[in-house]
């Protein structure tokens, strides 16, 4: 699909007659990234973390494989092998530190795209395809990060595989079969350090096919934008090459300086000590905590603390901590304004920024020891998550009375647009 | 559909949740939980001025081959170091000669195999032997020092003060808490987890006698220790920090012309 007045690719070259006639690739490329793609002309900063994921990803894999060719996937030498990556792979350690702090980039950039969706709702009609695709590459990417996180089978590691497969036996019956057989034993062990390292290796390029078919439904309707009004004209579009490839270009600077700052000054920073001791089964730490970009889940797991009814208290938390995920499938039904940017929606946007504090005090609770305080504030907050997504948004969308919007993009750039003179005020023409 | 369900399954985990937070708030008025030894006595490992610390610190080279003199004089005899190989030592200064003397004169020898007889045997290490395993027989299990100063909080500092933090366990503490006294064959150590460490203390002043003529003092040697496992936990530490300026560097120029160009394309389009 495009807009009519798309730019058509006219390859010049013979070669690229030639290639364009046997294997239209550059063509693709061209109505993708390229100039025949006409985008919104009023993206702000908040529209480059989708290309900034991607890059993420691409990091991730370039780095995993190669860090793959060092590595060995059995509990007996795993974490000897990551500290020969440190200590005698040229670069290797380098390369470890660019892939352990790239899977908290690649999170900070997919987390500040789920919560742009979040501000303009770019979930809703005609892109809910494109929310729904994006919500299935964050479940892959939760996946796949934590049994990364298992592989370099330090206390964390294993720990953190202990817990969280520990939570399938919260399911009634089938439960305790199924976490061992998940696990392929009664605690994580060779087994599953083998396992993990299989799908370790092969959920990323499941997350790329997502991601493909992410940007193919992008492409149907193209890009929202900041005013959520959508493209009339083509003086409301720009060609996505050169304007946005440039954008997108000092974006990506940015973002690899911050980067590269922390995998070079403060690498460990993210993670936790207690994993650069090896996986002991017989000494279990203090504090078992996941990675931060898990902190706000598991604040809502460990909410329930006490049986609700005839639930126990364990099976809630399973339950409302996949919930919290699985409720963003559902947005786009549950925002029923029709009007989609927060610019324009002033009580929706106080409830925006409510979520927003809620999500951060529930990451806070959840990287912290699970001591009374900080259950009880997560329990509230885990209440207005709930009660933010399934019975705030529904009730504000109803009752809300939203700004006036722009009559187009051109005019919301430009402060006119000779064409809503026209239609809006014929009689003055 | 989902407007309907939506917000029953809403209601649901909210009223779930308030309930566990009603229940968990009317136990913590009832019986507040009473601090604890650790959290009252516990200390945070002290400031401690290392040559690198910041982001240009390096290491000392005298130093860490002074901290190197107390792991192979005092800790070796309890703690492995497991990652390190001999080879390794070039990097404090010694030279090869040195490297091999030290790995040679190694008191704990590797052990060797004949596949023909089966029998098990000793040799003298090379520099490619990494330190051999240590067994210890008696109480506690010291841990292999290798990643230590990763595997703590403030890990540098940590080590420093551990060594230095021995005391008599405060009375202030065994007022309040009568059966938190310090149980036989452990040692008082307000920097230790939970306050009571199985290592009695190894260093005091003058535990070694540094070759360079440096006065060792028990603040000295535990610096020289910790800034030494600095480095047998970071050895790349100072290629890192190397590599991460010129990286900077280069992306601050990229970014500013990327800068530039963006709004060279952008020019005529606001």
């Amino acid at each position: 699909m495009s807009f009519p007045w798309a730019k058509e690719y006219n390859p010049s070259q013979p070669f690229m007659v030639w290639l364009d006639e046997k294997l239209p690739l550059p063509r693709f490329v061209y109505n993708a990234i390229g100039a025949g793609y006409p985008v919104p002309r009023n993206l702000n900063y908040m529209w480059n973390f989708g290309i900034l994921a991607g890059f993420a990803l691409v990091l991730q894999i370039v780095t995993g494989v190669i860090l793959a060719m060092h590595y060995a996937a059995n509990a007996g030498v795993a974490f000897d092998s990551v500290e020969h990556i440190m200590r005698d792979v040229n670069w290797g350690w380098a390369l470890r530190y660019a892939h352990a702090n790239g899977a908290s980039a690649f999170f900070v950039v997919v987390y500040t795209h789920i919560f742009r969706g979040f501000f303009y709702s770019s979930y809703k009609a005609p892109r809910e395809m494109i929310w729904l695709l994006g919500v299935v590459i964050f479940l892959l990417m939760m996946a796949t990060a934590f049994m990364g996180y298992v592989l370099p089978w330090g206390q964390m590691s294993f720990w953190g595989a202990k817990v969280i497969t520990g939570l399938f036996s919260a399911i009634p019956l089938i439960g305790e079969p199924l976490q061992q057989w998940l696990l392929g034993g009664f605690a994580p062990d060779n087994a599953a350090l083998n396992r993990f390292f299989s799908l370790h290796f092969l959920l990323p390029f499941v997350i790329l096919g997502v991601i493909i078919l992410h940007v193919w439904a992008l492409h149907i309707p193209g890009s929202s934008n900041p005013t959520g009004v959508e493209v009339k004209t083509e003086s409301d579009t720009v060609p996505f090459h050169p304007y946005y490839t440039a954008k997108d270009g000092f974006g990506l600077g940015l973002f690899l300086l911050i980067y590269f700052a922390v995998v070079f000054f403060a690498p460990n920073a993210l993670g936790h000590p207690d994993n650069y001791i090896a996986a002991n089964p017989l000494s279990t730490p203090a504090h078992i905590v996941p990675e931060w970009y898990f902190w706000p889940f598991y604040a809502i797991l460990r909410a329930f603390t006490a049986d609700f009814f005839f639930i126990p208290a364990k099976l809630m938390g399973v339950l409302a901590m996949f919930s919290a995920i699985l409720v963003w499938f559902f947005l786009p039904w549950l925002d029923t304004s029709p009007v989609r940017s927060g610019h324009y929606r002033p009580l929706f946007r106080k409830f925006f920024y409510l979520i927003v504090i809620d999500v951060l005090v529930l990451g806070y609770c959840g990287g912290s020891p699970a001591e009374t305080k900080y259950v009880l504030i997560s329990q509230i907050g885990a209440t207005y998550y709930f009660l933010h997504f399934l019975v705030i948004l529904p009730i504000v969308s109803s009752i809300e009375k939203p700004a006036p919007l722009p009559f187009s993009i051109t005019e919301s750039v430009l402060g006119k647009d000779e064409g809503a003179v026209l239609t809006a005020n014929p009689a003055a023409a | 559909m989902v407007r309907l369900f939506g917000p029953l399954v809403g209601l649901f985990f909210a009223v779930a949740l308030l309930w566990s937070f009603g229940v968990g708030l009317v136990q913590a008025i009832r019986e507040p939980e009473a601090a604890t030894a650790i959290q009252l006595f516990h200390k945070a490992p002290e400031e401690a001025d290392f040559s690198f610390n910041g982001v240009f610190g390096k290491f000392e080279r005298p130093q860490l081959q002074r901290g190197f003199q107390i792991y192979q004089q005092v800790c070796a005899n309890c703690h492995s170091l497991k990652q390190v190989a001999f080879r390794d030592l070039a990097a404090l200064g010694y030279n090869e000669a040195e490297v091999k003397a030290i790995a040679k004169n190694w008191p704990t020898k590797a052990k060797t195999f004949d596949p023909k007889t089966g029998d098990a045997g000793e040799r003298a290490n090379t520099p490619a032997d990494h330190f051999p395993p240590v067994y210890y027989a008696g109480t506690g299990n010291p841990p292999d020092l290798s990643l230590i100063t990763k595997a703590r909080h403030e890990g540098p500092e940590y080590v420093a003060s551990l060594l230095q933090g021995y005391t008599e366990q405060p009375a202030a503490l065994l007022k309040q808490f009568p059966d938190a006294k310090t149980p036989e064959g452990l040692h008082y150590n307000p920097y230790f987890a939970n306050l009571n460490i199985a290592m009695p203390p190894p260093l005091t002043d003058d535990a070694v006698t540094y070759s360079d003529g440096t006065k060792a003092t028990l603040k000295q040697e535990s610096e020289d220790v910790a800034a030494f496992l600095t480095w047998t936990a970071e050895p790349k530490l100072e290629k890192r920090r190397q590599t991460g300026w010129a990286v900077v560097g280069f992306l601050l120029v990229a970014t500013v012309l990327a800068y530039l160009a963006k709004k060279n394309v952008w020019a005529n389009a606001h």
